[in-house]
């Protein structure tokens, strides 16, 4: 009996070692595979124990980590949500991160490469892991004067540095309230995103980086570039500006905004006809110059390339194959041409910084959480969009264009500011206006793209005083 | 010497004997240390101080540790002396994760303004000192195990009808889809928790008078010594009775007990390894008769294959185990920062994992080991044993800890499919709570009588020495 008994216990210890060597596998070797698996909440718990790191403009912070008495140790506030929301996106334990809160995740967590030594010494210090900081470009004057300015129409408002690439504003309308996505109910959580995708006017969607719509006229500043660029139009170089373009291949007739002809006897200098904004001057130049060179001309602005902010925005868009009447349709920004305010933001800031594109960013620098800045971002050069010279004719042409053409609304008193209107038929509802423009001229220190969605009226009465006040902003 | 020499025969260790229980207290002692810098831990983890109504706490544990001692000093003083500290350890470090859970579980609900909960270690605690009382109690009138012997068809009868009880209209409740409690006013009671204990008693006072002709040979298979026919009669007994369980009270786990046990002990009885072929045959045409015919336990197959295919509904629970584990890693979370009470049923079924997670790979290895040190002594207890009885009583009664322990560990773990059983003195639940205790008592009880110098056969010289050594 004894020796049954002595077997019994043995397999006993059989079983026994197998709990400890399934424990082992799962907690040891298979720990970090667990650990790591989407939909591991204990991650998402984790992370909210560690003080996330601040994300900041200027010195203010736009997103910050408070402590809590809960289960989760922090929350994530966002004291003026909408205003920053585009930027820094929010940060759920139910939906994940957007923005630069996912895009700079690594910092804003602490597990950064760059913040290796701050770890090394808060653990050594016995303190709780802290997460970096990452200071923004965005300029709090131009930000609040875009979003005050969109006043809550559909539209989205790019800024940027020209000589950098800085994006100095980044707003929409309508925005979210990102608190209310970072919270720590879960079901409140749950019903605002509902409620935000239910919305049709996608307060999600970030509209000046990643909405893109026809630019309508603003593109006539690619075809004038793409014009001079050719060698074969200079600013005065006359061209055809009748009351009516007959699209070549088609019957159809096209009209200018105005129905009558961009100047005297149907003829205008290509200066006039950007000024006037004529419509029939620009299907004909973009006839003339062919699909292949606005293609070209718009790809060197940038259109085609999806940057990376460091979250991804939408790349512009030019036609691949579009036919004789087609192509003329995209030298004044419709058919198929689309583009987000961040790329038509762009093309103004390439012709003001003599032609060359820089690649845009937006977070400045990343610090440690005592506020050492640990890396700062050198600004990178795109590419060159057009020579600098045609960039200054180009740059003459828009600046007319404001100072007495259809972009007046852009003029600040005392600065030479550069601009172009635009109204973008979009085929359902209203038109969609536009704004580029840049100040001063002659030492361009910002370049905004205003957009409207669906809001009627024309460019220059809606958009420019926006853009123009972030000018302003930016410039005082 | 030659009296000498036949008195060493007859009892070899007699009145040398040392009662060990010194010892015992202080192993309580030191459990009862371990267990309160546990509880602190919680405390100043969890909200920087000491738990509120520490030192009662304490103060309780304490107290039920010494009655616990004092009455196996009293009554059974030549025990087994480290049985009882490695339960009450178990009991204790269950009621700190108890406690862990209720100040997740509070502070959830405060976090979403819901009215708080009510504490289950409270409960945990009153059960433990009603199971220490217990042991005492069970130590006092059953004064020898073999006594228990008389009452073999009655045990049967009363393990039965316990574990009928929660069918009966009325007075059974369904809980979780398993029907295993009854309900009596507020207070809820698991039957079948007894019944283990009932049953164990009924096998092992048959296999005393049935072992010789189990034993019989008939034929053999593959060079497996097979029962003959007419015998096989209990043992598909059990089989039918644990199938029964599954089937009306959708219970996998305390069928697989009974079955286990039922089998483990006449195959200790017997010796002949034929009825562990013939056992384990009937557990696997059991279990895929069951996977057939329940829908339940088809399910609960599908879930341990791949868990994480069903992570937000039916696997949730073993897939948050095993994130809990892993999340623990090597050397765990530390008490109070982790994250067990995700698991559903932390508390209960799942207390293995969140030991797991806060207390890591570590921690999970040192609390089966208590429990093998447990079993081991129960075992051990067994092979001491003089009287048939008491062998196959303490084999029972350490095998059903040991199968227990493994099939809830190897079910939080996915080593192999979940079934829902209470781990033995850690999991919050009275039943089982007492249930443990009484059958830690019949093991002390057990030791006791196979260490203690037997009068009997003691001769009038060592009879004058042992009243000089009073």
């Amino acid at each position: 009996m004894t020796r049954s008994i002595i077997r019994l216990a043995g397999v006993l210890a059989v079983l026994l070692i197998a709990l400890l060597a399934n424990l082992t596998y799962i907690q040891w070797f298979k720990a970090d595979d667990y650990r790591t698996a989407t939909g591991n909440s204990r991650a998402i718990l984790e992370e909210y124990s560690r003080e996330r790191g601040p994300i900041l403009v200027g010195r203010e912070a736009v997103a910050e980590s408070v402590e809590t008495d809960g289960e989760l140790k922090y929350l994530r506030q966002y004291p003026q949500g909408e205003l920053y929301a585009p930027a820094t996106g929010f940060y759920s334990q139910v939906y994940g991160a957007t923005g630069i809160e996912k895009a700079e995740n690594k910092v804003l967590s602490g597990v950064d490469d760059r913040l290796l030594f701050d770890r090394l010494q808060q653990l050594f210090a016995g303190r709780d892991p802290q997460g970096g900081a990452v200071t923004l470009t965005l300029d709090a004057a131009a930000q609040q004067a875009a979003f005050s300015g969109l006043a809550g129409r559909p539209g989205a408002v790019a800024a940027l540095n020209p000589r950098t690439g800085e994006i100095l504003a980044l707003a929409q309308s309508p925005s979210f309230d990102p608190n209310l996505l970072s919270s720590h109910r879960s079901k409140q959580i749950r019903d605002y995103y509902t409620q935000l995708t239910d919305d049709p006017s996608e307060p999600l969607l970030n509209r000046p980086l990643a909405a893109v719509d026809p630019p309508g006229s603003v593109f006539k500043v690619v075809v004038a570039a793409a014009a001079l660029e050719s060698g074969r139009f200079t600013p005065q170089t006359v061209i055809p500006g009748p009351r009516t373009y007959t699209l070549p291949g088609t019957d159809t007739q096209l009209n200018n905004a105005s129905r009558t002809e961009c100047g005297p006897g149907g003829k205008v200098t290509l200066t006039e006809a950007l000024v006037v904004s004529c419509n029939t001057a620009f299907a004909w130049l973009a006839d003339q110059l062919g699909d292949d060179a606005v293609r070209a001309q718009a790809e060197r602005f940038g259109f085609g390339t999806s940057f990376d902010v460091p979250m991804p925005a939408a790349a512009g868009r030019y036609p691949d194959n579009p036919d004789p009447a087609q192509t003329a349709l995209t030298g004044i920004g419709q058919f198929e041409v689309r583009a987000s305010a961040l790329n038509m933001a762009q093309v103004a800031a390439a012709v003001a910084q003599n032609g060359s594109v820089m690649d845009p960013y937006l977070v400045k620098e990343i610090s440690s959480p005592d506020l050492q800045v640990l890396d700062t971002t050198t600004p990178s050069t795109f590419g060159q969009a057009m020579s600098p010279q045609h960039a200054e004719e180009l740059t003459s042409m828009m600046v007319q264009t404001v100072e007495r053409g259809t972009a007046s609304g852009g003029a600040i008193p005392g600065v030479r500011v550069a601009g172009k209107t635009g109204t973008a038929e979009t085929g359902n509802s209203a038109d969609t206006v536009w704004f580029i423009s840049f100040a001063p001229a002659e030492n361009p220190q910002v370049a905004v793209a205003v957009v409207l969605q669906g809001a009627g009226g024309s460019g220059g009465s809606l958009s420019a005083p926006i853009a123009r006040s972030v000018m302003e902003a930016v410039l005082n | 010497m030659s009296a000498a020499v036949a008195a060493d025969a007859v009892a070899p260790d007699n009145a040398e004997q040392p009662t060990r229980r010194g010892q015992e207290l202080l192993l309580l002692c030191f459990a009862w240390v371990l267990g309160s810098l546990a509880l602190a831990n919680v405390g100043w983890a969890t909200q920087d101080g000491l738990p509120a109504r520490f030192w009662t706490a304490l103060a309780v544990l304490a107290g039920a540790g010494l009655v616990a001692h004092a009455a196996v000093r009293a009554l059974a003083p030549y025990a087994e002396p480290v049985m009882l500290p490695t339960a009450y350890l178990l009991n204790y470090l269950g009621l700190v994760m108890i406690y862990r859970l209720d100040v997740a579980a509070a502070r959830r609900a405060e976090e979403n303004g819901s009215p708080a909960p009510t504490p289950e270690v409270i409960g945990q605690l009153t059960w433990t000192v009603l199971g220490v009382l217990l042991l005492a109690a069970v130590l006092l009138i059953v004064r020898d195990h073999r006594k228990l012997q008389r009452y073999t068809y009655i045990s049967l009868i009363v393990g039965v009808a316990l574990l009928l009880l929660p069918l009966v209209p009325g007075l059974g409740t369904t809980i979780n889809g398993a029907r295993l409690w009854i309900s009596v006013g507020p207070f809820s009671f698991q039957p079948g928790e007894l019944a283990k204990i009932a049953l164990a008693i009924f096998l092992a006072g048959y296999l005393v008078t049935h072992r010789e002709s189990l034993a019989i040979v008939r034929r053999k298979v593959l060079g497996v010594s097979l029962p003959r026919g007419r015998d096989l009669g209990p043992l598909l007994g059990a089989w039918l009775l644990a199938l029964a369980i599954m089937a009306f009270e959708t219970d996998l786990g305390t069928a697989a007990i009974f079955f286990g046990m039922f089998v483990a002990m006449v195959y200790v009885a017997t010796q002949r390894r034929g009825w562990l072929v013939l056992g384990a045959f009937l557990l696997v045409v059991g279990g895929l008769l069951a996977n057939l015919l329940y829908g339940h336990v088809r399910t609960r197959v599908q879930i341990w294959l791949d868990p994480f295919e069903f992570a937000n509904d039916q696997g949730y629970q073993i897939v948050q185990s095993l994130y809990g584990l892993a999340n623990g890693g090597l050397l765990g979370t530390g008490w109070g920062q982790g994250y067990p009470q995700l698991v559903p049923f932390a508390s209960s079924d799942f207390i293995l994992s969140a030991f797991g997670e806060e207390l890591g790979l570590t921690g999970i290895f040192a609390v089966l080991l208590f429990y093998a040190i447990l079993v081991q002594r129960g075992l051990r207890t067994a092979v001491a044993c003089r009287d048939v009885f008491g062998r196959l009583l303490a084999t029972g009664l350490a095998f059903v800890f040991a199968l227990q322990v493994f099939i809830v560990a190897g079910g939080v773990t996915k080593l192999i499919p979940l079934t829902g059983l209470t781990t033995p003195f850690l999991s919050a639940g009275g039943s089982a709570l007492i249930a443990n205790w009484i059958m830690v008592a019949l093991l002390l009880r057990i030791s006791d009588i196979t260490r203690r110098p037997d009068p009997v056969i003691q001769s009038p010289d060592q009879a004058l020495t042992q009243v000089v050594r009073l």
